[in-house]
């Protein structure tokens, strides 16, 4: 936001064609074409709030201001953060969570059953041309729908279920754009950390970064959302990926109904609109691993290699999902974990665990020496269950400030699930293409 | 905010790329604010929350606020008394919320130039600017009217309560 907010837009672009972002605004403002920097007022397809940033935060502020939710069908409630309760407050926060879904008769509430980015579209929630905010920093994980997703904070959630309104800046668009084939254990995680290396923590500047390329088209939707997720940690609005047959297989996978899937908006970035671009080769990319306390302190895995972690910890919605937890039991398969490692699986939801259980990735994991737990944000929230004074974690997670996983002396390492699981193999972080090797 | 420039303030100084897990931590989430302000900044400034008075000014270096959506870490701020913070950035995400909570946010290149203790004023009449210690002026980008007017009105929720009221009014019967 170093630009702040300008509110001219710049006329002069106007015959150019328009990015992905400038479609997806201009759809939901009701115009025909936006030009970056205009401000709007846009309708919102979709609200998404979970337990901390929800009901226990809205309840007050609708009743101070005399209104009611515009259209509950637009609403999703996901109960992850304080889930499984901890302690008497989280039983307090969930209990007024379910009264409050059961008074408001919110149709679509998700409880105890996964994070809600993942959660989200996993339910069909998510459709390509929809402009959406949620409650939760990593929201620009929907941006992998070819939606435009956002977080808000609960006051701002508060207008938006008050009115189905809110106001966005038309950004410009950073466009990376990755080419060739990644090498056998490196991940969509490695491509962001090494972004977010590049670009820093807020070099998304708040304006939208998409993601293109045969690299990308070419990953699977959990692998897409991996690079929506962690825009957040760019410091980007949104992290878009125009919607294309992959994108149709998933929906359909997940009971979106055709017809649906056929009036939903396929948009895409004109060759002729104004991006700022950025080009990368996906097979000279090394994994990557992000040195406490920052995910901008990244480096090719071989500089950590002196480092013994004494947790290796698979969770989030930024490195639990399916393709996560296949990715580091391939790494596992007839394996054990080092001596002294403590290896943590925390699903990102049921259904993922579901299916990874019957593809036997889960006992995979659990005969490597994994202990499962809930599916819930867990310890990368910070909210409870977080490590012990002076750990080591090695994390597929999306942020290792300092005092957010635990203690201000836990030191967090985050890589992608594979690292994870090769480091806690070895008991230092090591490279993953070597077990492969 | 607008009306007293003339007020001298107290800077306290903090780095780059302050987080939301630091202004607000998560540990402290499920309590009130009253309780996650107490512990605002304590893993880089275990003085700041006790020692901060009404009116005081937050200066930062690029990136302040970066991190999770927690409206908390800007309303941590605000509980404190903190007028306004000074930064060269911000995360989006954390200038909306602190707007919609009605805490100014000035985005002032050299904000890092003014040291800790310093008195300066604040005017945001026109265009805002900073007068530093010695009377030298940091200007500031300019603020969008419609944020400025949330300021004043001490936020969305005010804002919004206008709103449901015209609506109430103009609605027939």
């Amino acid at each position: 936001m170093s630009a702040a907010v300008e509110i001219r837009g710049d006329r002069s672009v106007r015959t150019r064609g328009s990015t992905l972002a400038q479609k997806l605004i201009a759809r939901a403002a009701g115009q025909s074409h936006v030009n970056v920097g205009d401000v709007l007022t846009c309708q919102v397809d979709l609200a998404m709030f979970h337990d901390s940033s929800g009901p226990r935060r809205l309840k007050p502020m609708l009743a101070d201001i005399g209104a009611e939710i515009w259209d509950k069908n637009k609403v999703v409630l996901v109960l992850d953060h304080y889930v499984p309760a901890r302690d008497a407050d989280a039983e307090k926060i969930i209990r007024i969570t379910r009264d409050v879904a059961k008074e408001w008769q919110l149709p679509h509430v998700i409880d105890s059953e996964g994070i809600c980015h993942v959660v989200l579209p996993e339910r069909g929630h998510l459709k390509p041309g929809y402009f959406c905010v949620g409650g939760d920093s990593h929201s620009p994980t929907g941006g992998a729908f070819g939606t435009y997703m956002f977080g808000i904070g609960a006051t701002e959630m508060l207008g938006v279920v008050a009115t189905g309104e809110i106001w966005v800046q038309v950004p410009q668009t950073l466009r990376m754009v990755w080419h060739g084939a990644l090498q056998k254990g490196v991940c969509a995680k490695d491509m962001m950390l090494h972004m977010i290396a590049k670009f820093g923590m807020n070099g998304g500047n708040y304006q939208a970064v998409e993601f293109a390329g045969d690299t990308v088209r070419g990953l699977g939707m959990q692998e897409r959302m991996t690079l929506s997720n962690m825009s957040a940690e760019m410091g980007a609005q949104v992290g878009l990926i125009a919607a294309d047959s992959t994108t149709r297989a998933y929906l359909q996978s997940v009971g979106v109904s055709d017809e649906v899937i056929e009036q939903s908006h396929y948009f895409e970035t004109d060759d002729s609109a104004e991006c700022q671009r950025f080009d990368f080769e996906a097979s000279q990319l090394s994994p990557q691993v992000a040195a406490p306390h920052s995910p901008e302190n990244t480096k090719a895995v071989g500089a950590y290699a002196h480092v013994k972690p004494s947790v290796a910890y698979i969770g989030a919605c930024t490195g639990a999902k399916l393709a996560d937890l296949r990715a580091a039991a391939e790494v596992l398969k007839g394996r054990k974990v080092a001596a002294g490692v403590q290896l943590l699986v925390a699903p990102a939801s049921a259904r993922d665990q579901a299916q990874a259980a019957k593809e036997g990735v889960m006992q995979i994991l659990i005969d490597a020496g994994a202990s499962v737990l809930p599916n819930a944000c867990g310890a990368c929230a910070g909210y409870g269950g977080t490590f012990e004074e002076g750990a080591t974690v090695i994390s597929s997670t999306a942020r290792n400030f300092q005092g957010r996983m635990g203690p201000a002396s836990v030191q967090v390492y985050l890589a992608s699930p594979a690292t994870v699981a090769a480091s806690a193999l070895k008991g230092y972080i090591a490279d993953v293409r070597e077990v492969f090797a | 905010m607008t009306k007293d420039t003339l007020t001298f303030r107290k800077v306290w100084r903090v780095g780059a790329n302050i987080d939301t897990d630091a202004l607000a931590p998560g540990a402290y989430m499920k309590h009130g604010i009253e309780v996650i302000a107490a512990h605002c900044l304590e893993v880089h400034r275990p003085d700041f929350a006790a020692g901060v008075r009404p009116g005081d000014v937050l200066v930062a270096g690029p990136n302040f606020g970066i991190g999770s959506s927690r409206e908390q870490a800007a309303d941590a701020l605000k509980q404190l008394g903190i007028a306004a913070v000074i930064a060269p950035s911000y995360s989006g995400l954390f200038f909306r919320n602190a707007f919609n909570l009605g805490l100014l946010l000035l985005t002032c290149p050299n904000a890092e130039t003014l040291q800790e203790n310093e008195t300066v004023q604040i005017d945001c009449k026109g265009m805002p600017f900073v007068k530093n210690s010695q009377g030298q002026i940091l200007t500031c980008q300019d603020v969008p009217s419609f944020l400025m007017d949330m300021v004043n009105a001490g936020g969305l929720v005010n804002v919004l309560k206008h709103r449901m009221a015209d609506k109430a009014i103009s609605m027939p019967g």
